[in-house]
């Protein structure tokens, strides 16, 4: 019975996960693989993408040629559902409008969360990334190297399935023999960008982002996963079999009915109902982390997001995956006599150090990709290729005015045309209408390229989240309030990125409709836009500093765990998914270890 | 909300260009909001755009139903608004060696059905195309003593040519181009989307596939593109 209601749900588990991504999709996964009982709470409904993704759907079977609207702000057919900028009835609030300190809070209510849409780029930090105050004495260093995270990235390219090379560069690591699946083959754009960033000195390596590019190895993988779990490595097998590689077509954001990708809802959840050791309790949005006499977590309470009624479960141990912001929200809502300020928050940081990735786009016309012949560069739906951060040594002295890097992200080829492909063409048709104009999109069609940036945001004290004095939401539970800035460090650093695509665009011989823009004010995408939220209870060597230990254990309570982005100590370029569920299996096997040892 | 103004012609703020597919959405936008009055075009009556309260098709959609426009809000243009909408989307793009024209793609369906729709970017448009319309039909009544669906094709490609002239214009000419570039954008994003311009475009994509292979060989000798990447060790 693993989809449970108040009725059907135990009386207790061993461990309770809020939250069904990438961070609680990880730890129900590794948890239930290996024995323990769990009940996993989603907020949002339950989901079943091998049903629900419109695959080959086209725009004009959707309303509005399935552009993005209020209800569905990135377009039709995103796997979104129930999701977006504004969730209604749960509002958040802020004090910033200004270009560097407004902040924007996506939020996905369905199983799986956000996992279901992403853009599936995963990417490894590197030794830098863990020792970021140690190298340029800014932000904080996390408790961890990057050799303690090392197998742990290994487990999970392993298990989700991850394409990409192993090229040695500097602060970009290598996987273990084995791990990565071979890239997709780059397109036409993709060759031509390689080829004149090669002039300027700037790498352009394949991607890595987590599509199968090949079957799964069912065979060997499952030992590796799980040495000495006979029962375990036969239902990854029989699930790895299960997952089809990819079809070379439709885009990844729709989710993938043959699991081609990772989802959570396609790729965790599956074997670890399998196992017969997870229930699933969906519609349940936890607003509490209920106390033991000993001041341990008790359990949970929640509301049923559809029928307003309010619940209570039980564990030893309690897992917040619920994205970093709401995890935040839980803790600092979680008040008592013991914890006036919010339960595991004797630090006071809990809700501080909130981040997101620095954003800039840039996109340009390239005559050398004009009125090229038909051919399908659907590929595996983007990043062939990219450009990884190249300037540590510069950026080391002190030549760049701001401290972290950026990578690249990098969009072009003859993919399927949608409502905007032949908007706002004057720049480059003078206006044309007519037999012309349809002579200008055949000729144009293919021949735009994006560049957009993903940087470092170091942590600050004025970027934070705390419970609004006032406004509750439709539960009655309150919410968030944000204080959001950028510093000069993400201004110059968004500038630079402006520069660097003009260049690249400029060195494929293409034209830009408006000039870069060097202003970093300018440049920059607001707070929360890029969705790669992190921070809020990050992990430290000291319980005076930080909210959780090296294990994502929480300083205060013993019996409390963070497995989502909220444990950052930083957020280096490198997109935070896949370091998200790294982190998330290593505390759950500290989880096993103690429990076994009946610490837990 | 009964907005009348004697000013020349009033714009919707943001209407042209507002949209794009997949927007990092901005917050202002994503409050649902009726739109609703009538403008006075100076010297050329007044242009009801009417009430758009409606819900939209809701954060949970049917994602795998086939959608067609009037299924889930009501299309609103009249006849004699839907005829000049053909007339003018066929001016945009009309028919060729390689497709026919956009109101043979359906194209007048979609732009009821846009500018039907309740969210805040189609509303805007709504006032832009409803305004361009009664415009046109003035301009033309005055210039050629017809509505501009009833003038000769050689009467509507030169008022069309005037309107892309204007550029940078201010006025009613400001607005006209700017009604026009909107409009055109409208045209292409429907027809494009649809299954007819994919094919114009030569779009042979989205069939799933066992593998792929990259671009064609001779191709990238032609382009002068290297088969393998070059290697970023030795990059200068």
């Amino acid at each position: 019975m693993p989809f449970v209601s108040a009725q059907t749900q135990a009386d207790s588990y061993d461990v309770i996960v809020v939250g069904s991504g990438a961070g609680g999709g990880q730890s129900a996964y590794t948890l239930a693989m290996e024995g323990a009982k769990v009940l996993l709470l989603e907020a949002g409904r339950r989901y079943s993408p091998e049903t629900e993704t419109p695959m080959f759907q086209t725009p004009d079977m959707a309303p509005l040629a399935a552009v993005g609207t209020p209800d569905k702000p990135f377009g039709f057919y995103d796997a979104t559902v129930d999701g977006g900028w504004e969730v209604p009835g749960e509002p958040y609030t802020r004090v910033g409008e200004g270009p560097e300190s407004r902040f924007e809070w996506w939020r996905a209510r369905m199983l799986g969360g956000r996992t279901n849409h992403w853009g599936r780029i995963a990417l490894r930090n590197g030794p830098y990334d863990f020792k970021p105050h140690r190298r340029d004495g800014l932000g904080f260093d996390w408790p961890i190297d990057y050799v303690d995270l090392a197998p742990y990235y290994d487990k999970v390219e392993l298990l989700i399935g991850v394409y990409g090379t192993n090229e040695g560069l500097e602060n970009t690591p290598n996987s273990a023999p084995g791990c990565l699946l071979p890239p997709p083959a780059p397109l036409v754009s993709d060759r031509l960008l390689a080829q004149r960033a090669h002039r300027l000195g700037i790498p352009v390596i394949p991607g890595h982002r987590a599509v199968l590019t090949r079957a799964l190895d069912y065979r060997r993988t499952p030992a590796r996963l799980h040495p000495g779990n006979p029962k375990a490595q036969r239902i990854l097998a029989a699930d790895m079999r299960a997952r089809s590689p990819c079809l070379w077509a439709t885009p990844c954001g729709r989710g993938c009915s043959v699991r081609a990708n990772y989802q959570s809802t396609t790729v965790h959840l599956p074997p670890a109902l399998a196992s017969g050791n997870l229930d699933i309790r969906t519609d349940a949005m936890v607003y509490e982390v209920t106390l033991a006499q000993n001041g341990r977590a008790r359990g949970v309470s929640f509301v049923d997001r559809k029928s307003g009624a309010h619940g209570h479960a039980a564990a030893r141990v309690v897992v917040l995956a619920a994205s970093a912001f709401e995890t935040a929200r839980i803790l600092l809502n979680s008040r008592s006599a013991s914890f006036p300020n919010g339960l595991a928050n004797s630090s006071g940081k809990v809700g501080r150090y909130i981040m997101d990735t620095v954003g800039s786009t840039l996109g340009g016309q390239i005559p050398l990709l004009e009125s090229l012949p038909p051919m399908n560069e659907d590929a595996a739906d983007g990043l062939q290729v990219y450009v990884p951060w190249w300037l540590y040594r510069e950026q080391l002295a002190g030549r760049l005015g701001f401290a972290r890097g950026y990578h690249v992200e990098y969009n072009g080829g003859r993919r399927m045309p949608d409502f905007s492909t032949m908007q706002g063409l004057e720049w480059l048709t003078g206006g044309s209408y007519g037999r012309r104009f349809k002579a200008d999109a055949r000729r144009y069609y293919g021949s735009f390229v994006s560049f957009d940036g993903r940087g470092e945001m170091i942590p600050n004290e004025h970027s934070f989240c705390e419970i609004d004095p006032s406004i509750k939401d439709r539960f009655g539970i309150p919410v968030l309030r944000f204080h959001w800035l950028w510093s000069e460090h993400e201004l110059g650093q968004a500038a630079h990125m402006q520069r660097t695509f003009a260049g690249l665009i400029e060195a494929m011989d293409g034209r830009t409709k408006a000039p870069a823009q060097t202003d970093g004010v300018k440049a920059i995408s607001p707070g929360g836009t890029m969705i790669h939220e992190v921070g809020g209870a990050i992990m430290g060597a000291d319980s005076k500093h930080s909210v959780t230990n090296r294990w994502s254990q929480s300083w205060d309570v013993p019996n409390l765990y963070i497995t989502d982005g909220a444990v950052f100590a930083s957020n280096a370029d490198k997109n935070p998914t896949l370091t998200i569920m790294a982190l998330a299996w290593r505390a759950c096997d500290h989880i096993l270890e103690r429990m076994r040892r009946r610490e837990l | 909300m009964d907005r009348r103004t004697s000013l020349q012609w009033i714009l919707a703020a943001g209407a042209a260009g507002a949209l794009a597919p997949a927007v990092a959405g901005a917050r202002e936008s994503a409050q649902q909001q009726g739109s609703s009055g009538s403008v006075r075009v100076q010297g050329y009556g007044s242009v009801n755009y009417g009430t758009m309260t409606r819900p939209g098709y809701g954060t949970d959609p049917d994602l795998a139903k086939s959608f067609r426009p009037g299924d889930i809000w009501p299309l609103t243009l009249t006849p004699a608004q839907r005829r000049l909408a053909a007339v003018l989307s066929d001016l945009v793009i009309p028919a060729d060696a390689h497709s026919p024209s956009a109101s043979a793609a359906g194209i007048v369906d979609f732009l009821d059905e846009w500018v039907s729709a309740p969210y805040p970017d189609c509303q805007g448009d709504r006032r832009t195309v409803l305004e361009g319309f009664a415009w046109l039909d003035a301009e033309g009544r005055r210039r050629f003593g017809r509505d501009f669906a009833d003038l000769e094709p050689p009467q509507q490609i030169q008022m069309c040519d005037e309107i892309c002239r204007f550029t940078g214009a201010r006025g009613a000419q400001g607005a006209a181009e700017s009604f026009f570039a909107r409009y055109r954008d409208l045209t292409a994003g429907g027809f494009y989307s649809s299954p007819l311009g994919r094919t114009d475009l030569g779009y042979v994509g989205n069939l799933p596939r066992t593998q792929f292979s990259g671009p064609p060989a001779a191709l990238l000798e032609k382009l002068g593109l290297p088969e393998e990447l070059p290697s970023v060790r030795d990059a200068s």
